[in-house]
């Protein structure tokens, strides 16, 4: 049970090569999987294909047995690698948060996100401080799971550390199940309980 | 500072246009028809402080026609471009947004509007639509939105690939939550831009029809009337119907597209903050 993936294979084209091939994930709820592997291993595809960005090519992803539901607030969060894109650059970020539910105190205390920041334009703020408003967003709709693609990659270490405290915190609190997906080895072996190394597996 | 002045610029673009608009409206309402009636004694005058724009062959004052007219043809040009630019935004949202199949066909029409030269189809539909006022709108009208729809065609498809909208899905928003909330704010100043300067477009093409003698009938004081009667007077040394009237109307037009421009870069959000 849990989030599972089976025998997950996909490619954007059938003149293109496989990006995944009979690739199995599988994580429970309250566990927390690094996903591993360096450039163009197909780290953020396999992210997409778990969260339901996108629909695998074979295989299938199962959420305790069943498809992912098309419809309603997706158990299954992700958070992007690029926080500048994932939110509307016409919205103040104050709207950007409530996209998935009211304004929770706590979490912006936690989240280090200032009072004055909400007001503003996604332009006026730096990528961590996007990044901030984007991770408060995925956990404030109440997801199951969690996805993190390289989330802190753009942060510099004080921060980096800040954020996956919160995150680590929140998904034991909440008895969510975690995947991190990450450059970084050191990373990895900090926030896991598992870890998956992609170039371990079948990829030509 | 440079915000300030374009901002500025463009409220007084605005106000400008807004006092043009309601003074060529009260000129057009406010004139009596007898004073455009004018005597064959007055005939042919060049300008002068009593007749500032002249008088054409039938004695008429330039002037008070030239207004007269335009206050026509700014009818005719806020209808056309309004109706045209709703068009353009239901198209462009229901070819971007649609099936395939629904996206293959507005293409196809877009291209095939696109294709035909706008004044000759202007002149077959407002010709079959009965002529007159009502053909010209609908001519006009029926013609100018294909551009528009196209923008806003392809604007709806990049926003649709932005991660954003995938986000705003997966957080349980459904597709008309999306389209009010994350695509609107982004068609609307485009919708804006594309109405305002579709006007000059309007304005001119209704001049031109009706120059060609295919829109407003004769005893209507449109400005294509006018320039299309001045032709007949230019060979004999009558500059004034043809050069003030025309004038006038190219200054118009040259204001509306600029008030356009300036909207659009106030607009944009990678100009905004120049």
């Amino acid at each position: 049970m849990g989030l599972e993936a089976k025998n997950l294979s996909f490619r954007y084209s059938k003149k293109q090569p496989w990006i995944l091939k009979d690739c199995n994930v599988t994580v429970e709820r309250g566990q927390r999987l690094a996903i591993f592997a360096p450039s163009g291993y197909g780290k953020t595809t396999l992210s997409m294909l778990l969260a339901g960005y996108l629909e695998p090519v074979e295989g299938q992803v199962l959420l305790d047995g069943k498809p992912l539901p098309g419809k309603g607030i997706c158990p299954v969060q992700m958070i992007l690698q690029h926080p500048e894109r994932a939110v509307n650059p016409r919205w103040r970020l104050r709207r950007v948060l409530e996209e998935s539910g009211t304004l929770k105190e706590e979490m912006l205390r936690d989240f280090g996100i200032e009072r004055a920041w909400l007001d503003r334009f996604p332009r006026e703020l730096s990528g961590g401080e996007l990044q901030r408003f984007c991770v408060a967003r995925a956990l404030m709709s109440g997801g199951e799971y969690l996805i993190c693609d390289e989330i802190s990659t753009m942060l510099d270490v004080i921060t980096q550390a800040q954020i996956w405290q919160v995150v680590l915190d929140e998904a034991k609190k909440r008895n969510m199940g975690l995947i991190a997906v990450t450059h970084n080895y050191y990373l990895a072996e900090r926030i896991a309980t598992g870890i998956l190394d992609l170039t371990a597996e079948n990829v030509d | 500072m440079r915000l300030g002045n374009r901002r500025k610029k463009l409220i007084l673009l605005t106000v400008v246009m807004a006092l043009i608009f309601i003074a060529i409206y009260a000129f057009g309402i406010l004139i009596p028809e007898e004073e455009i009636a004018g005597s064959f004694l007055e005939a042919r005058r060049p300008p002068s402080p009593s007749h500032p724009f002249g008088t054409d062959a039938l004695g008429r004052d330039l002037l008070l026609r030239t207004f007269k007219g335009l206050s026509v043809s700014l009818t005719v040009g806020f209808a056309a471009s309004a109706v045209s630019a709703v068009i353009a935004i239901l198209v462009g949202i229901g070819a971007a947004a649609g099936a395939r199949w629904v996206d293959g066909v507005m293409n196809w029409v877009i291209d095939l509007v696109m294709g035909v030269p706008h004044t000759i189809l202007i002149i077959l539909i407002s010709f079959s639509a009965g002529r007159g006022l009502k053909g010209l709108l609908i001519g006009i009208a029926a013609t100018h939105w294909c551009s528009l729809a196209r923008l806003i065609r392809g604007e709806v498809l990049q926003l649709q690939s932005q991660p954003y909208i995938a986000v705003s899905r997966k957080l349980g928003k459904s597709s008309g939550w999306i389209l009010v909330h994350h695509l609107l704010p982004h068609l609307l100043p485009q919708f804006f831009v594309g109405l305002i300067l579709m006007l000059p477009h309007a304005i001119l093409h209704e001049a031109s029809i009706s120059f060609l003698g295919f829109g407003l009938p004769p005893e209507q004081p449109a400005i294509g009337i006018i320039l299309s009667e001045s032709m007949g007077y230019l060979s004999a040394g009558l500059w004034w119907p043809a050069l003030l009237p025309g004038l006038t109307l190219v200054l118009l037009v040259l204001l509306v597209d600029n008030l356009g421009e300036q909207l659009q870069k106030l607009l944009d959000p990678s100009s905004a903050q120049e």
